[in-house]
């Protein structure tokens, strides 16, 4: 029997070196297989044969992810195995991240198949299940008697260049790709069917699974405004003149601060807008009218709040750049928390 | 971005124009913009009729923040009378 | 209990002949008379009428709308109510159908929202159209006639034509008899305790030029949502101005054999009560949709909904509407689902709809309409080929100096459209 050879990438963890404790340590290779990886040479008979496991450290991959992904492609180019796995991942974050880099990496910049595995709630799914095979595995080891043969079952389809099953048949997260199929019925027969089961609370499937963006419960409220100390951030993309800091006219890649602390008023003169997604020239004569400080000052003299928060935060905003917008609302926030803000306004276009 | 800031345990409150796009996103206090190239203003007005528009949606703004809901809420500069701002 | 019978002529050919007439269920044109008659309308300048069977070698393109030829056979009414001389209402007594022949309006381009019918090849596949005997009517407009009225000449010669040749269908024998009941409100409870109550919401859209649709021949841009009954539907009262895509534009054809309304009726009195169906005008502005759709929600709640479905019109700023009747809907306890398409991009990795919310759980999809295709030359065009590089879904070279297409099926008329006649649905992969 033909033996394929198989680059297995893994953490400081299923790489046997140590717990949490090693996630600092840097690249490591080591020629054969190493844990996991012999469990998925049992499992193929012998026919997949791990000639060389890489193993790094979680922390140093998720610090250093360019790197690390430079050296992994030199230590795999050089075997130019038949395939390339990493993980499987479970629900540890940096390492399923790792995971999805190296993979995409390997399979668009050297051509060999690669497939990964871990849990849908894996940062790692979102950034490679578009280009690679992403098996759907549990959040713990438990899963992995369950897993593995999984995994090796699509990596012999992938090296044979057999074709492969929808996402509901091999077990992998549907790539974000939809093409065109005949259907047995007519849409307006399904669209009946459908009704009738929901009519009847029975289980259906829909055709076209929608973006969820999930709810956050309600803060507590400001208990008393005239004590509160008020912030203002805006996704409208003002800026002081000359935009100093070149933030993005669309899909920005970073925020900013300034300070405000000694303004009373924004004016055409002194600032600007950045954002390139609207019609700029209202804002540009006044860009209150996109963060409205000269009515914030009003209304702090009148002690509707007791004070204005010194900085205002800026970035330009855009819908699609979800993942973006949700850590830049993070980080803002926890700043703004731990400056002792109460409540915070933000204007967006 | 309001969501995350409130994820984070301040109350926050978005002044956007499409509403419906802040609903879907998860925003949990939302007030209706003028506009979108002027969210906070209005150039058909003179400037202190804008500047006392800007105070009204601000006043709302604050409304919102120092209000207690269970579900997501557009706070409307109409209720302001019954809101908690002076 | 009020009934409509559709009598379906099964037609097998269609030729010129002395007398605009069925023989032996061959359709015979006279084909001066009909020019004639639609010649009474100044704006056109000249129609010429060319057939295109299944199967021949032809090409129609650029395709305004489709209609099937219908008529009523006795009393005042007319099929196309509000377009040939009568308003009153339609979806009762008898209606002749000349089913397998269609009209389809083309001629010079009014605008590029226009689309295409390939008789044979790859591209008859994804349109219903090529199976049938198509009746083209290729006009030409007087000389600087405006858009406007250049729009609304060939949507009336369209009907006229339809209605005319349909016409001869109320002399011909019968081949097919289908009877609906119509009943009123007290009837409906009666006869069907017990089984959910469903409301079909068909969205029409209604902004401007080729964006345009009439019911009861009046514009409905101005209009609330007007409640229908299914049967009327059937007698032409909805008419399609729009062409906006040319895959996911509800012909008049589409509305006049509007599947969901069939099947739904097919389960009418058995799993459910189709209580109606309501015709919603899409408009741009937030403000007008937020009214139609809760006039909507107000209808389909004094009505008793328990269930709904809701069918696009185009796409774009309409799913703004589908969404938010799904949120409405939802929210009072109305089950829905949602039939539409997806512009998903040609690699199929874009979000295929402009809004989303996640009420809208059950969704039917026709279709990822950037799907692109090679569509091999025809040996005759009916119309006018080089708008092919205009049109939606073509592009500039869209025509190749060896005579192939290269485009999108948003160009082919009905691939994809959103009252799901098609079989045609997108899966992830």
């Amino acid at each position: 029997m033909e033996r394929m050879k198989v680059v297995h990438y893994l953490n400081q963890f299923f790489g046997q070196i140590g717990g949490e404790d090693k996630a600092g340590m840097p690249l490591q290779v080591k020629e054969g297989p190493v844990g996991v990886g012999q469990l998925i040479e049992r499992e193929s008979g012998g026919r997949l044969e791990v000639v060389r496991t890489i193993i790094c450290g979680d922390n140093y991959a998720a610090e250093n992810l360019e790197e690390v992904e430079s050296i992994v492609l030199k230590w795999v180019s050089e075997l130019r195995p038949d395939l390339f796995l990493a993980g499987p991942a479970f629900a540890a974050g940096r390492y399923g991240i790792a995971c999805g880099t190296m993979c995409k990496a390997v399979q668009q910049k050297l051509g060999i198949p690669a497939l990964s595995a871990m849990h849908a709630s894996n940062p790692g799914v979102d950034a490679a299940r578009k280009e690679i095979y992403i098996l759907e595995a549990g959040d713990s080891t438990r899963d992995m008697k369950r897993v593995i043969p999984k995994m090796v079952s699509l990596a012999q389809k992938m090296i044979d260049r057999a074709p492969i099953g929808l996402p509901q048949e091999e077990g992998y997260f549907p790539r974000g790709i939809r093409i065109n199929v005949r259907a047995e019925k007519r849409g307006s027969k399904r669209a009946v069917e459908m009704l009738l089961k929901k009519l009847r609370g029975e289980p259906f499937e829909t055709e076209l699974p929608l973006p969820q963006f999930d709810r956050v419960a309600p803060a507590p409220p400001i208990p008393d405004l005239s004590q509160a100390v008020i912030a203002m951030v805006t996704e409208g993309g003002i800026v002081p003149k000359g935009n100093p800091d070149r933030i993005e006219a669309h899909n920005a890649s970073k925020y900013c601060k300034y300070f405000i602390g000694d303004v009373n008023d924004l004016t055409g003169e002194s600032y600007q807008t950045a954002h390139g997604g609207y019609d700029p020239v209202y804002a540009n004569e006044d860009p209150d009218r996109v963060l409205p400080l000269d009515a914030a000052r009003l209304l702090e003299k009148e002690r509707a709040f007791a004070k204005l928060y010194d900085y205002y935060y800026v970035t330009v905003g855009n819908v699609t750049a979800v993942a973006s917008a949700a850590r830049y609302g993070r980080e803002i926030g926890e700043i703004l928390l731990k400056d002792g803000v109460q409540g915070v306004i933000l204007t967006s276009t | 971005m309001v969501k995350e800031i409130e994820r984070v345990g301040l109350p926050a409150v978005q002044i956007c124009a499409i509403v419906p796009i802040a609903l879907t996103v998860g925003a949990n206090r939302i007030v209706r913009a003028v506009a979108i190239p002027h969210p906070t203003g209005d150039p058909k007005l003179d400037k202190g009729e804008e500047i006392e528009l800007r105070k009204k949606l601000l006043r709302t703004a604050l409304m919102g923040l120092s209000s207690k809901i269970q579900e997501q809420t557009v706070f409307k500069s109409e209720d302001l009378h019954t809101g908690t701002v002076r | 209990m009020d009934e409509l019978v559709l009598r379906k002529v099964h037609i097998q050919d269609v030729v010129f002949g002395e007398r605009t007439e069925v023989i032996d269920h061959v359709l015979r044109i006279n084909r001066e008379d009909l020019v004639r008659y639609l010649l009474e309308d100044r704006h056109l300048k000249s129609v010429e009428i060319k057939i295109a069977r299944p199967g021949e070698k032809k090409r129609i393109i650029p395709v305004k709308d489709v209609l099937e030829p219908r008529a009523k056979l006795g009393g005042t009414h007319t099929t196309f109510p509000g377009f040939l001389g009568s308003a009153e209402p339609v979806g009762t007594g008898i209606t002749s159908v000349l089913d397998g022949v269609a009209v389809v309006t083309c001629g010079r381009l009014v605008n590029f929202q226009e689309g295409l019918i390939d008789m044979a090849g790859p591209g008859a596949e994804f349109s219903l159209f090529s199976k049938k005997l198509n009746v083209v009517l290729v006009m030409e407009p007087v000389k600087d006639l405006g858009k406007y009225e250049h729009e609304e000449a060939v949507r009336i010669a369209g009907v006229k034509a339809a209605h005319y040749l349909g016409l001869a269908g109320n002399l011909a024998t019968l081949d097919e008899e289908t009877r609906y009941g119509v009943a009123t409100w007290p009837e409906m409870e009666n006869s069907y305790r017990g089984l959910p109550k469903v409301i079909y919401v068909d969205m029409v859209i209604t902004q401007g030029l080729l964006h345009d649709n009439y019911i009861y021949g009046v514009n409905a841009q101005g209009s609330l949502p007007a409640l229908l009954s299914p049967t009327e539907l059937m007698d032409g009262a909805i008419v399609s101005g729009n062409c906006a895509a040319p895959c996911h534009k509800n012909t008049t054809y589409h509305q006049q054999n509007n599947p969901i309304v069939e099947d739904l009726l097919a389960e009418h009195g058995k799993t459910l009560t189709l209580l109606g169906v309501i015709a919603m005008p899409v408009r741009t502005a937030l403000l007008d949709k937020e009214r139609t759709c809760t006039q909507v929600l107000k209808m389909a709640r004094f009505l008793g909904s328990q269930g709904a479905i809701v069918s696009e019109d185009g796409g774009g700023n309409p799913e703004a509407d589908l969404m938010m009747l799904a949120r409405l809907f939802e929210r009072e306890k109305i089950k829905t689902v949602l039939v539409t398409d997806e512009y998903a991009g040609r690699d199929g990795a874009s979000q295929g709809l402009a809004d989303v919310t996640p009420q809208a759980d059950a969704i039917v999809t026709n279709g990822n309409g950037n799907q692109y295709v090679i569509l091999p030359p025809m040996d005759e065009t009916i119309g006018h080929l080089e708008a092919i590089d205009v049109i939606t879904g073509g592009h500039a070279g869209s025509l190749r100096s060896d005579g192939w297409i290269e485009m999108e099926i948003a160009g082919i008329m009905g691939s994809t459209v959103e009252v799901g006649s098609e079989n045609l649905k997108t899966i992830a992969i």
